[in-house]
């Protein structure tokens, strides 16, 4: 329930306008550059609302009784609860509530696949129209406090004297230390990498959530006081005995995704076969798109990427922005079946990237420096639904053609990150190489181990990753004030 | 934290620095490698450690300028801190008494192989290092693995030091004078590549420390990717060292010469 419902300017918001007249706005569309001169420029291709559509999109919401998006969404987000403050005008008083249950709101607001998630809940939709666009909205009033340098503090309680550790600082550590400090431990996250942000910074791109996005949430923590250590592995820098001797209670393990899948095919070592981890993280973590930068990167021309998730969708694009004359999505299934974000493929497409579905590579083809000059596909229809629900894709007898490419970014998954689990003795691990949680993200194996995110799903999205890091942050608070 | 606090040049093109990284310095073991990136624009490179101090908090790097990051960190001076040192990564030697252990090490992988050296007499083994390099003036480190090593062979192609010859016709007399059960080697891929072939004939058991290309170095973006026996490894969390018998080092040099043309276009550009 949201708490102040029954606040009298809410109340007199609900009544200023008949719900008929609200469904009977239409939804507004985002604001996005030009596909062709976006396709060639890092800068971010959703512009954002203005204040004036904002206000307009606030007044769809019909600010129900018992409102179905928060249903919808993994961390809880009070949604009419801001939605309502936009349409008063009240934007900073939107970020406020946003900030109480997330402490990412811009890149949720950005990132989130929100048509599967609170949009995909929304009341709007039984009564066959367009759902409120609440990603949208979020992104507009995070990103109108953070423009106008007046952030506010979520208020956190006083200090317990508890010490916890956190792992990891993409979208589910951060989540999880967000939490803490507002709850009053004392929060140090371990990061590896030199930069904080995870995936949020090696692997979704600019022109989808720029860096200073990132940068300014994560200040916010920072104010706030969560402690961040980079260039350090646990596991390997320091052993998650030292850091409980070093006074750490409890650890949130959120170290994330890992090694990239291949499909072990010939000629996958070739030269210029590389998978969406790699490149993305060339691109957007080291910039080596950027000529002032040592990190060479590859420019294709003829570029293929494999795999149907937004990470694929991702590495197109950016392939596009780094000069590709022509970038493909190979895909084993059909368009319908692709995981990535409609959004996403619908930018794709506008940009100029082309869709190969039911086609999967079965060989790389070297020239005689060993770099990859074709593909060949194996053709593929539709059969019965698998284990998935998604129908099985089987091959066309004979049906294979060759196609041209002079670089190959492979996008089929990733599998969990090994160097955390393998380095604590007595770690329940899965035959997938994930920690063992039960619903509150608690290892079943060592009590004070906690974890979320891709090293407990094997692949998820960012909210996920950010709802495991809430649940565990109350469970962490629970296990610590028995 | 990351200062040299000491810097000596073997060579126009080698250097030894001995950086402040106390946690390193503590957990390391023989075999680990350490992930460096100079500053804001640097690229992360992979670097084998040669050895630690914990009393001073040190790590010793000894570095090649190959690429612009290798280059510019070649240039820095004593006092002087770099950016980001992120280790020890890999797993290290598997160090046990094998018996009588040959250590084959050429060019910068002399270095870390000290450590290693230093391990495998500590665990009871008969160590004979065969070091070397093109001249006299590139050979390193003989006196520090003199003091581990029970013999210390040195080759040269041009003869100017030791007995000219390649490191494989040091490691072939050793083999053929006395019994070896194991033997580790480092270096340039095309000399590792020999050695192994040498090891395969006499049946001598053989691990390889490879120095691929690597983003991050932790996991996650497989760049460091090899054969191994037919299957594909990644190098900073299966190895560094693999079974030298298995690994496809042709394809391995293949791979280093990725981004070779790219770099040579680099190189031109002045040192920032």
């Amino acid at each position: 329930m949201t708490e102040d419902r029954n606040a009298s300017w809410r109340e007199e918001l609900r009544k200023s306008m008949k719900p008929k007249e609200r469904t009977a706005i239409e939804r507004v569309p985002m604001n996005e550059l030009d596909p062709v001169l976006r396709a060639r420029s890092r800068d971010e291709v959703n512009q954002g609302l203005t204040a004036e559509q904002a206000v307009t999109e606030a007044k769809r919401c019909l600010d129900c009784g018992k409102p179905s998006c928060m249903e919808g969404c993994p961390v809880n987000i009070d949604i009419p609860g801001f939605i309502k403050n936009i349409e008063r005008g009240e934007f900073a008083e939107a970020a406020r509530v946003l900030k109480k249950t997330s402490s990412l709101p811009a890149v949720c607001g950005r990132v989130c696949p929100q048509e599967k998630q609170c949009e995909g809940s929304c009341i709007h939709l039984k009564m066959n129209s367009k759902p409120v666009a609440i990603g949208n909205l979020e992104r507009f009033a995070a990103d109108f406090e953070r423009n106008s340098g007046k952030a506010s503090l979520p208020e956190c309680r006083s200090s317990n004297g508890h010490k916890v550790g956190v792992i990891g600082s993409g979208p589910s550590g951060l989540s999880c230390a967000g939490d803490l400090i507002k709850m009053g431990y004392e929060v140090t996250v371990f990061e590896a990498l030199h930069e904080i942000g995870g995936v949020l910074k090696y692997g979704i791109p600019e022109f989808r959530l720029p860096n200073a996005v990132v940068d300014a949430e994560i200040e916010t923590l920072r104010r706030l006081g969560v402690k961040f250590v980079t260039d350090c592995v646990v596991g390997k820098t320091v052993s998650v005995s030292q850091l409980r001797e070093q006074g750490y209670e409890c650890l949130f393990v959120g170290s994330g995704a890992g090694l990239p899948r291949f499909m072990n095919i010939p000629g996958e070592n070739l030269i210029n076969v590389l998978s969406s981890n790699e490149y993305l993280t060339r691109v957007n973590l080291m910039d080596a798109g950027n000529p002032e930068t040592d990190t060479p990167v590859f420019r294709g021309r003829k570029v293929i990427v494999v795999g149907g998730g937004n990470t694929a969708m991702d590495s197109v694009r950016t392939a596009l922005r780094m000069g590709a004359e022509k970038a493909t999505i190979v895909y084993r299934r059909s368009e319908e079946e692709m995981p990535a974000r409609l959004e996403e493929v619908h930018h794709a497409k506008a940009e100029g990237v082309e869709f190969l579905t039911l086609h999967n590579p079965i060989e790389y083809i070297g020239d005689d420096k060993g770099r990859v000059k074709a593909v060949r596909l194996q053709k593929m229809q539709l059969g019965e639904p698998d284990e998935s629900g998604r129908r099985r894709p089987v091959e066309i007898p004979g049906a294979v053609e060759v196609l041209e490419a002079d670089m190959v970014v492979v996008a089929i998954g990733v599998s969990p990150n090994p160097i955390v689990p393998s380095s604590i003795e007595g770690l329940n691990i899965s035959r997938k190489g994930t920690i063992v949680v039960n619903d509150d993200m608690q290892s079943d194996s060592i009590p004070t181990i906690f974890a979320g995110g891709d090293i407990v799903r094997g692949g998820a999205t960012v909210i996920l990753a950010m709802g495991d890091g809430r649940r565990a942050a109350a469970a962490i608070d629970a296990y610590l004030s028995r | 934290m990351n200062r040299i606090v000491k810097k000596e040049r073997f060579s126009e093109k080698v250097v030894r620095l001995d950086v402040e990284a106390p946690l390193i310095a503590q957990s390391r073991k023989p075999g680990n490698f350490v992930i460096v990136k100079i500053d804001d624009k640097g690229e992360r490179i992979p670097l084998t450690i040669a050895s630690a101090d914990t009393e001073r908090g040190t790590i010793t790097l000894v570095v090649q300028a190959v690429g612009h990051t290798s280059a510019r960190l070649c240039a820095m001076e004593e006092g002087e801190t770099i950016a980001h040192v992120v280790g020890p990564l890999g797993r290290p030697t598997d160090i046990r008494n094998y018996g009588t252990v040959v250590c084959a090490c050429g060019g910068v992988g002399t270095a870390p192989m000290l450590p290693i050296v230093e391990a495998m007499k500590k665990a009871g083994n008969r160590v004979i290092v065969v070091q070397a390099a093109r001249t006299k003036e590139l050979i390193i480190l003989e006196q520090q693995m003199k003091q581990w090593a029970d013999e210390v062979v040195i080759m040269t192609d041009d003869g100017s030091y030791g007995t000219k010859g390649l490191v494989t016709n040091g490691v072939e007399n050793v083999i053929q004078r006395e019994k070896v059960d194991f033997c580790v080697t480092i270096g340039p891929a095309i000399m590792m590549k020999f050695v192994s072939l040498l090891t395969r004939k006499y049946d001598v058991p053989t691990i390889a420390s490879l120095n691929t290309i690597m983003v991050d170095g932790t996991g996650m973006c497989g760049a460091c990717r090899v054969n191994v026996g037919g299957e594909t490894k990644f190098v900073c969390v299966d190895g560094p060292e693999f079974d030298a018998h298995q690994v496809d080092f042709d394809q391995m040099m293949t791979r280093l010469g990725a981004y070779r043309d790219l770099e040579a276009v680099e190189m031109r550009k002045p040192l920032r």
